[in-house]
């Protein structure tokens, strides 16, 4: 039923796309395909652009300038009621002076549907979110998780290309978000149509996307698959942004096609050159909190020297966390950092303590290294 | 101590309710059985009323003229009322849009400052504008659109607009709390759905804006029904209305029982529609 990524025609198109409020520019020369089926999150600060990008969709604001097309056709200007787009809203927008039934046929209704097709259709709907014995209440009588799934119902029900879903989730609470999310997905697939959710949340955003759009400052950063957009960052913001991260600053002191070496807080690195990098240049190595590996400094009682590449350091703190141990670190150079440590079960000496002195190294070719930005 | 400041609640509380009650009783209840006393009572010639029990007055009500009069009257409320509608929810609607609260804040006080003068005085000022040498038909006739002054006063039409300019903030404001105060979210929901602008009028905004307008419309209905300087000012002596004939009956014709009689008539049809608005909405508070 899904069409498979690559031989789907692309759904929606942006080309050049930028939109302006009294001349205060929201969104920057946007370009954007995306395929049929697929679920796409645009994840970003708030004020970022991310909701915007959206109501361009759904069709309540039009581009400043560019175009946008769906299935082939040029929507820029097109109203939201002649749009093939539906809107799960941010605080659901449920009518409140309609009972569940009502609210999910309205959008069918409107459309001059009869009503034996209406009551068919918004009773397959209330039984894929699991709703049909709610079927008179009104919205005020249901909970939170009950009103999002009324939403998602009175928007599916009308068979749209793409479904837009604007931060769905917010205001739910941990647990309910997390079986939302599993629900959002396989409702996903068993529909195969087109999701686009808005997010602030970078945890919903790479677990529930095919791609995942980052935004910063009204310009799209970096478009990606969860895993390339977490482990290769196109830009500082985009690393900052999706998760925790150190990172180490340093200028290029030799370089070849193959390899570079790089100072990083007094330790010299020899790492790919992937990027070619030119001697002088001011390089970023980012690393994640779980690439570190630390040791105890009682396990090590010997300095293993420069040539181990491992920094010296003290543990200013550690938060438990079940499965990992979150540690702040200070480097003997001054420099803070973070370290996750994931418990196994051949070593348990994972109890650091405050003012303990360890060892950090990292495995070499698991750092991201980007240029110095302006 | 804290039963002590319980107490002193309580006792507040109860002497807040007492005076209510009180006032009440004074100023409504015991007013209201004296008029319905009266209406039981047989007119005299000498003295103001007879102390004669009888149910004739409420017998001359189903009269063709009182019957007539009281259909009169309705009929003008009621387009009063819908001329008032249709002026105040474009009106209010367009104010509920603006984005500057302190636009919004400036053109509601300007609807109410003409609250501060007194009707009567305002309803001179149209005497003013519509007379025969008024400052309507002065400029009609400056600007060569009319040969002779238009007939405007002392006719339904003069009434209407009478009513219409004095009893329309009380259409606005109801109206306009209760537009303004709709999540605009729900029409771009209902936009998101396929609605168009007749769809969103008739199934989102106009559900839910059903109690400002019904509150308006008893807000002006009301009194249209039974303010009476207005259609004499006005509408002069051809325009007898409800208002006109309670207070003929009190002050000219000094049949005080049948005055009585037709505004106990008035107050029980009109208590009545107030039970039936009460009873439809007592449903739908939950969400007002």
């Amino acid at each position: 039923m899904k069409l498979g990524v690559g031989e789907a025609p692309n759904i929606i198109e942006f080309k050049n796309v930028s939109k302006c409020y009294h001349d205060h520019p929201v969104l920057t020369d946007i370009h954007l395909e995306v395929k049929n089926g697929e679920f796409l999150t645009i994840l970003g600060p708030s004020g970022c652009g991310k909701t915007t990008l959206l109501r361009l969709l759904s069709g309540f604001e039009s581009p400043s300038s560019g175009t946008i097309t769906m299935n082939g056709e040029d929507v820029s200007e097109l109203p939201p009621h002649l749009r093939h787009v539906n809107t799960v809203f941010q605080s659901y927008a449920l009518f409140p002076h309609m009972n569940v039934y009502d609210n999910v046929a309205f959008g069918l209704r409107c459309k001059k549907y009869g009503e034996q097709e209406i009551e068919k259709r918004v009773k397959e709907a209330l039984r894929m979110v699991k709703l049909e014995d709610y079927m008179m209440r009104k919205p005020q009588q249901l909970s939170g998780g009950q009103q999002q799934r009324v939403a998602i119902a009175r928007a599916v029900v009308n068979q749209p290309l793409i479904l837009l879903l604007d931060e769905p989730l917010s205001s739910l609470d941990y647990r309910l978000r997390k079986t939302m999310q599993m629900e959002l997905k396989q409702l996903q697939s068993q529909l195969g149509i087109t999701f686009i959710m808005v997010t602030h949340d970078q945890e919903e955003a790479l677990s529930t996307a095919d791609r995942v759009i980052v935004m910063h400052g009204g310009v799209i950063q970096q478009i990606g698959t969860p895993r390339e957009v977490y482990e290769e960052p196109a830009n500082l913001q985009v690393a900052q942004f999706i998760g925790e991260v150190n990172i180490f600053t340093g200028e290029v002191l030799k370089a070849d096609e193959k390899t570079f070496e790089i100072e990083l807080e007094t330790l010299v690195f020899e790492l790919n050159n992937v990027k070619n990098f030119e001697v002088g240049q001011r390089v970023h190595v980012l690393l994640r909190p779980e690439d570190l590996e630390v040791y105890s400094a009682k396990d090590y009682p010997e300095d293993p020297g420069p040539d181990e590449r491992t920094y010296p350091a003290t543990v200013l703190y550690a938060v438990y966390k079940g499965s990992t141990v979150d540690l702040s670190l200070q480097l003997n150079t001054g420099k803070h950092i973070l370290a996750t440590q994931f418990f196994n079960e051949d070593d348990q000496k994972l109890d650091f303590t405050p003012g303990e002195s360890v060892f950090v190294s990292w495995r070499l070719g698991w750092e991201v290294v980007l240029p110095e930005e302006g | 101590m804290h039963e002590y400041q319980m107490g002193k609640g309580l006792s507040f509380q109860r002497s807040a309710i007492a005076l209510t009650w009180i006032w009440l009783s004074v100023f409504a209840l015991v007013p209201s059985f004296l008029v319905f006393i009266t209406s039981l009572l047989t007119p005299g010639d000498s003295e103001l009323v007879r102390l004669q029990l009888t149910v004739d007055n409420y017998l001359r009500l189903f009269q063709p003229t009182y019957l007539r009069v009281f259909l009169r009257s309705w009929t003008l409320a009621t387009i009063s009322t819908m001329v008032c509608l249709g002026i105040a929810y474009p009106f209010s609607y367009a104010i509920a849009q603006m984005r500057s609260t302190r636009v919004k804040n400036l053109l509601m006080l300007l609807v109410i400052v003409p609250f501060w003068t007194s009707s009567l005085i305002r309803s001179y000022a149209i005497v003013a504008m519509i007379k025969a040498r008024g400052i309507v038909n002065g400029f009609l006739l400056w600007a060569g659109l009319i040969d002779q002054p238009l007939q405007l006063m002392y006719t339904d039409m003069a009434t209407l607009i009478g009513l219409v300019y004095t009893l329309l903030p009380l259409m606005i404001l109801p109206l306009y709390v209760s537009i303004d105060k709709l999540d605009k979210r729900l029409i771009d929901a209902a936009r998101d759905l396929g609605a168009n602008k007749t769809q969103i009028f008739f199934k989102v905004l106009l559900p839910l804006t059903l109690p400002g307008i019904l509150s308006g419309s008893i807000l002006v209905f009301l009194p249209a029904m039974t303010i009476f300087y207005i259609p004499d000012l006005l509408g002069g002596a051809k325009t007898v209305l409800l208002g006109n004939i309670i207070q003929n009956q009190f002050l000219a014709a000094r049949d005080w029982p049948m005055g009585a009689t037709i505004s106990v008539a008035l107050t029980l049809v009109i208590s009545i529609c107030l039970f039936l608005y009460s009873r439809k909405f007592k449903n739908q508070q939950e969400f007002l």
